[in-house]
């Protein structure tokens, strides 16, 4: 089990002829992913790493059944891409384009939740289900099966958790990175609930950042009610300066709002165990899953 | 992007939001010119920061003499470490009322949100600790913006209905605003209403989204060269840097990376003396440039990069590190940690080029702490 992807779902990507998305989707393909199409308007009718490329998400769905999108599309168009997954009907939408207008995504959001679909991202480096597929960024090597579920709102950072992970021997279900843009698809509440009925996760690392309060969001709504496993939390910035965008065009504190203290706050008070560096979340993690190599096969 | 008061208000009274009449001076002769043609004048500071009025950057004149004298004083002065050298002479307006209106971003909500306070004249973080009760607020469905309706229902909410038929135009017209010009942030505060009944806007601010500039291409807001030089010309290489107040430069890939180095040399008693992200998959040129900027500046006593290597590959993060040494003649401490991909190939060059790479993240901080503090003093 895992969660929002497996090897059976049937993926495409759109921008699959471009630099970034030729090589991604190559990677997605020797990871495994089960690959269908492309998508690059005018280029239908061609194939690329032996994959049929169609002009429309809509005729790319309707010829192999794809039901998840990994976007890799320049910014200007990336918001119109998102919407043109979610009018076909594609379930899960993964957005690894930065820099995309605001306006633009707002509105975007504002469709696919109408069109009661799933998007993760935008800006953000897509999703790993261990041994079986992946949709995004994330390096293949790392990963290892398991029963630890992280989901991280930081690309890098979330690869130092996978990677320190796998190197202690403990695997992972599913790895989420929902993004760094102030405005998301699923948030860390919708993908913490995920993880709650996933029998196979045992444990769910949480890697936030300052900016906003979808981490005090998460803490209240469904760590404090109990997620039957354990949560460890870690919040990146702490020492950064109010005002600030630090890289992510959504890590920046407000005024009072999107401290880390508040953040490290919320996720104590609702049962997290919070740590201080990669380090102990790698440690703690694998505390929480029991001795790993009895359950992990690689 | 962001824009100077007096070239909002150009764009105010563009979409039909009233604004006083004024103009733009460069010398205090230019300011007793506008006071002649205006009468009484405001004589405001332009640059693009608040809190301008306390720092004495806004001043009343009521003849051309005083004008003169008072642009004299406040051209020229730094307010937040900008240098003010326009000043916008408008004038001086009766007012009996402060309001105000403004639309930002609503993370939680994944909207815009329009916002309006019967509280103005200060910032509307500070009305919404002291004055709750004055501020409404209304989420516009962002494909089809506010409607008449939804807009009067915000200026009841907010206490100003016998306003209503006067604001409810100038909220449409804000919105419109904002979407013209992709606005992070855009805001009339404050919203003046006059001894003669009328509404006009007293203050005005704007931000562009910068992932907007590209549909935008022909505006210009306030001049590069009042921002820090550093992040000026980390902007001109295409880095992705934030000047911090303390001494040591970090470079990493990765915003929450970077953001976690900073905290570990923080942990381990140091202070950054910057944010710098390379980014994803960077080539040794742009570690080159990375370091050239941060050898330059005078602040920093030691240089630590963290590199994770995912689509970024060790050897080119090291012959980048190393070629930028040996060209920079570099004698700061440098302190590297290097993961994932390639690393053992990035390690060895390292090595081979007397660099000895770190095995963490937290060894590789508290070891550039040490030699920078040392390096120091």
């Amino acid at each position: 089990m895992s969660i929002l992807l497996s090897k059976e779902s049937r993926v495409l990507v759109q921008g699959l002829t471009g630099r970034e998305g030729s090589f991604h989707a190559e990677q997605m393909k020797a990871y495994g992913t089960n690959l269908v199409a492309g998508v690059s308007p005018g280029k239908g009718g061609s194939t690329q790493l032996g994959i049929p490329i169609f002009d429309t998400v809509v005729d790319a769905r309707r010829e192999t059944g794809a039901d998840v999108s990994g976007i890799f599309v320049p910014a200007p168009f990336a918001a119109d891409a998102i919407m043109e997954a979610a009018a076909a009907g594609i379930g899960l939408i993964v957005c690894i384009t930065e820099g995309i207008p605001l306006y633009d995504m707002v509105r975007a959001r504002a469709f696919v939740a109408a069109a009661g679909v799933k998007l993760i991202g935008p800006n953000c480096p897509g999703l790993v289900t261990a041994g079986q597929a992946k949709v995004g960024i994330i390096p293949n090597h790392i990963n290892r099966e398991g029963s630890v579920g992280i989901v991280s709102r930081s690309g890098t950072l979330t690869y130092e958790v996978i990677q320190g992970l796998s190197q202690a021997g403990v695997g992972q279900t599913t790895s989420v990175g929902i993004g760094g843009d102030p405005i998301l698809g699923l948030s860390f509440t919708e993908v913490l609930r995920l993880f709650k009925d996933d029998p196979a996760t045992r444990a769910v690392v949480m890697i936030g950042e300052i900016g906003g309060s979808d981490e005090e969001a998460a803490a209240d709504e469904v760590i404090s009610p109990g997620l039957g496993k354990p949560v460890i939390g870690f919040i990146s910035g702490r020492t950064a300066p109010p005002g600030k965008r630090m890289g992510h065009a959504g890590a920046i504190i407000s005024g009072s709002t999107g401290t880390a203290a508040s953040k490290l706050k919320a996720l104590t008070q609702a049962g997290a165990q919070v740590c201080d560096t990669i380090e102990e979340v790698v440690a703690a993690a694998a505390a929480a899953v029991g001795q790993p190599s009895s359950a992990v096969h690689r | 992007m962001k824009f100077l008061e007096y070239q909002v208000k150009e764009r105010f009274r563009a979409a039909g939001i009233p604004v006083p009449d004024g103009r733009l001076a460069k010398t205090p002769d230019e300011a007793a010119l506008a006071a002649g043609a205006l009468g009484p004048i405001a004589v405001k500071a332009q640059v693009p920061v608040g809190g301008r009025g306390k720092a004495g950057g806004i001043k009343l004149a009521k003849t051309a003499a005083d004008a003169k004298s008072v642009a004299g004083e406040i051209l020229g002065m730094t307010i937040k470490g900008y240098t003010v050298r326009e000043i916008w002479c408008e004038t001086a307006q009766d007012i009996t009322r402060e309001l105000y209106l403004g639309l930002t971003l609503d993370r939680d909500a994944r909207k815009p949100v329009l916002i309006l306070s019967a509280q103005g004249g200060m910032e509307i973080e500070e009305v919404a600790e002291t004055h709750p009760e004055t501020i409404a607020k209304l989420h516009p469905d962002p494909w089809r913006g506010p409607l008449p309706f939804e807009v009067r229902d915000l200026i009841f909410r907010a206490g100003l209905g016998p306003l209503q038929a006067q604001l409810t135009p100038l909220v449409v017209k804000l919105y419109g605003l904002a979407r013209t010009y992709d606005a992070l942030t855009i805001e009339i505060n404050p919203l003046a209403l006059t001894q003669d009944g009328g509404l006009v806007a007293a203050d005005g601010k704007l931000e562009i989204d910068e992932n907007a500039m590209f549909r935008h291409k022909d505006l210009h807001g306030t001049d590069e060269s009042e921002e820090d030089p550093l992040e000026a010309e980390a902007r001109r290489r295409r880095l992705t840097y934030v000047r911090l107040d303390g001494s040591i430069g970090v470079i990493g890939n990765g915003a929450g990376l970077v953001m976690n180095t900073l905290d570990l040399v923080s942990r381990e008693g140091g202070r950054a003396a910057n944010f710098l992200d390379i980014g994803g998959g960077a080539k040794a040129e742009v570690v080159h440039s990375a370091l050239e900027l941060l050898a330059g500046d005078p602040h920093v006593k030691g240089i630590l990069i963290n590199i994770f290597g995912g689509i970024t590959r060790g050897d080119e993060v090291a012959h980048g590190i190393i070629d930028a040494s040996r060209d920079l003649n570099l004698k700061l401490p440098l302190v590297v940690r290097m993961t994932g991909t390639r690393e053992e190939e990035g390690r060895q060059l390292l090595r081979e080029a007397g660099i000895t790479p770190e095995a963490t993240a937290t060894g590789a901080a508290r070891k550039i702490v040490e030699l920078a503090t040392g390096a120091g003093r």
